[in-house]
């Protein structure tokens, strides 16, 4: 098993920050030079990922999607395998088979990911009710985005579980965009709040660009999933400021409404916090990207000397 | 021997391993309402009744197998299945292979299917094939109580998701079940009557109709062999192909769609491996491609029928002796 040991000193969250921008910048890079798969990055909302998994305890265990890079680095997954797995070679998580948009770590309690919309909304109470019934402390933080809340495994999720009582945490990271759709075109409703509230749960909202406030917010919605057993959801606010998949020229996107984002990009946010609170200097912040960096670099390399699976693996694993 | 319906003997099987194993639950479109002796004896967080929502039915099952549960999901009719289709398919079917072999997913999804009703195409719709075409998914079909018992007891203890398909003919129909622990394996075809002129091979209640066929064929002097399949996926390869090679003629009998049913791969494989034990072409029977009518004769109509099994065979005789 591997440590999984969350952070929540607002440095150490930055570094994972810078990380996740560096790893899927990487992945734009080498897609772009045709060295790798193009991938759904989550640039832009990597607060939301940083924030929210470090609130959760070891034991809990996480479902996610398709954009799942913040939450499975910010949960201390190895970006060399993660990469390799990308590159769909032997010393991936997944052996390969998965590529960037569906790996699974079991030893950090990632337990599915899947990259059919609303796929882990649909996995999510019974993941619970097996802890449930196992009597076992871990809740289950089922992350999903806008888009997945309009499927009806989203709504018929949230009936299941609240019904059954089940400990669920669902964060919504509403990153406004529905692949190549805004969500203001496919919402009957300005926040997924609003859906959530219907179901007799408690529901919040919190600035996913803000770290802190993502950590805060998570932390208060898991207590209540711990203590009442019972789900919650959480919207986390936020903005996809690259393509749906790469790569993507963003044609169809509001130059203006990018650009406020853009100037609230969550990096920048907390390096000007730390700044400020005199936690960092502008040197040692330049130190520490080189060094996540290099990091990523070490990273590439070694996904890159990976060899492929051996044809012979084609068929493994289908059956247990 | 006791003799129990096709429905009871799920039921025993239900308890028996529910008894022998903790980590198996039952939950779906009113189980514990339908076999409230369960909910009795194991509680109501054992056996529970769901919404009518076979998605997030089909779902919890998926994510309750991986966190370690055995659950058996009861999806009511196999045509609500196409609201279940992704998460059997794209979860359970998919995320034990893309996650490199991390996860199992031993779960059991029951659902009715067939004609006997006259429930009309959105209840009754043979669907076998289309979980037969997806990767990582067993299929199993059984055609008596003993069976049923016997290969859903099996069914739960396997490490993968399981298609349970129940004949809504065959469901209040009594058979002797032995008592005491009946397992049957996955994959192992039943060669219910053994013969040496023609094989016929099939699954669920036309099963019954091939038995029917026999009767007739045998008094014309006709020796028919009959395959039960039991198991769709995986498939008892070796069984079929001893017995086209026995026999030297085909008859492949099921109520789904003749096209691209599971008859065809039957007829497939014997084409590629026993062609040259062949006395005469292989002949499929299955439904039209048209959705099942409610209105009874049509409904029948759908099915085939002894008559048309044996004048099936019977041609397939003549045919050699020309």
């Amino acid at each position: 098993m591997n440590a999984i040991h969350h952070e929540t000193d607002l440095l150490k969250l930055y570094e994972q920050l810078l990380l996740i921008r560096a790893y899927e910048n990487a992945i734009v890079n080498g897609s772009a030079a045709g060295r790798m798969p193009g991938t759904c990055t989550s640039v832009g909302q990597e607060a939301a990922a940083v924030g929210a998994i470090n609130a959760l305890r070891a034991e809990d265990l996480i479902l996610t999607n398709h954009r799942s890079a913040g939450h499975l680095l910010a949960r201390g997954a190895d970006p060399g395998r993660m990469l390799a797995e990308v590159m769909g070679r032997r010393d991936g998580y997944c052996k390969g088979r998965s590529g960037s948009l569906h790996i699974s770590v079991k030893a950090l309690g990632v337990v599915l990911t899947t990259t059919i919309v609303g796929g882990e909304l649909s996995l999510a109470p019974g993941v619970a009710l097996a802890q449930r019934m196992h009597n076992r402390p871990g809740i289950v933080a089922c992350f999903f985005g806008d888009g997945a809340a309009c499927e009806g495994s989203f709504h018929e999720s949230l009936n299941l579980a609240a019904l059954w009582n089940l400990p669920v945490l669902y964060i919504c990271e509403n990153n406004q965009w529905q692949a190549f759709v805004h969500r203001r075109e496919a919402m009957s409703r300005e926040q997924v709040t609003d859906w959530g509230a219907g179901y007799g749960i408690p529901v919040s909202s919190v600035d996913g660009n803000d770290v802190g406030a993502v950590l805060d917010a998570t932390r208060q919605a898991a207590a209540q999933v711990r203590e009442s057993g019972r789900p919650a959801l959480l919207e986390v606010l936020t903005y996809r400021t690259r393509g749906h998949l790469e790569p993507d020229d963003q044609g169809y996107v509001d130059k203006a409404e990018l650009a406020a984002w853009l100037a609230r990009d969550p990096i920048a946010l907390c390096r000007d916090r730390l700044l400020a609170k005199g936690r960092i200097t502008d040197s040692e912040a330049a130190a520490l990207a080189a060094r996540v960096d290099a990091r990523i670099a070490a990273a590439v390399a070694f996904a890159e000397a990976s060899p492929y699976p051996s044809v012979e693996e084609l068929t493994l694993d289908v059956y247990a | 021997m006791p003799t129990l319906t096709l429905h009871d003997a799920v039921g025993a099987a239900l308890a028996e391993e529910m008894r022998r194993d903790g980590n198996v639950i039952a939950f779906g479109e009113g189980i514990a309402t339908k076999r409230h002796e369960l909910v009795t004896e194991f509680g109501a967080l054992r056996v529970r009744n769901t919404p009518l929502a076979e998605g997030i039915i089909a779902g919890t099952a998926v994510g309750a197998a991986a966190g370690g549960l055995r659950p058996v999901a009861d999806l009511l009719f196999a045509p609500f299945l196409c609201y279940a289709m992704d998460e059997l398919v794209n979860s359970a079917g998919k995320l034990r292979y893309m996650s490199g072999g991390q996860f199992s997913f031993p779960l059991v999804a029951l659902a009715m299917t067939g004609a006997g009703w006259g429930v009309g195409a959105q209840h009754n719709h043979n669907v076998e094939a289309w979980f037969v075409h997806s990767p990582g998914l067993k299929v199993v079909m059984p055609s008596t109580p003993a069976d049923a018992k016997g290969l859903l007891k099996a069914a739960i203890r396997d490490d993968n998701p399981v298609v349970f398909l129940l004949d809504i003919g065959l469901l209040y129909q009594p058979g002797a079940v032995p008592d005491g622990e009946l397992l049957i394996p996955l994959g192992q075809a039943h060669t219910v009557r053994h013969g040496k002129d023609v094989s016929l091979i099939s699954y669920g209640k036309t099963v019954h109709h091939c038995l029917k066929a026999a009767e007739t064929l045998a008094a014309d002097g006709i020796d028919a062999e009959i395959v039960d399949l039991r198991s769709l996926k995986p498939l008892d390869e070796a069984a079929i192909l001893a017995s086209a090679r026995k026999t030297g003629r085909v008859v492949i009998v099921h109520e789904a769609n003749r096209r691209c049913g599971v008859g065809a791969e039957i007829a497939a494989l014997i084409a590629e491996q026993a062609f040259n034990s062949l006395k005469a072409p292989i002949r499929r029977l299955g439904g039209p491609d048209a959705p099942v009518p409610a209105s009874y004769p049509l409904e029948q109509a759908t099915v085939p029928q002894a008559d048309a099994i044996a004048t099936a065979a019977r041609a397939l005789c003549r045919q050699l002796h020309a």
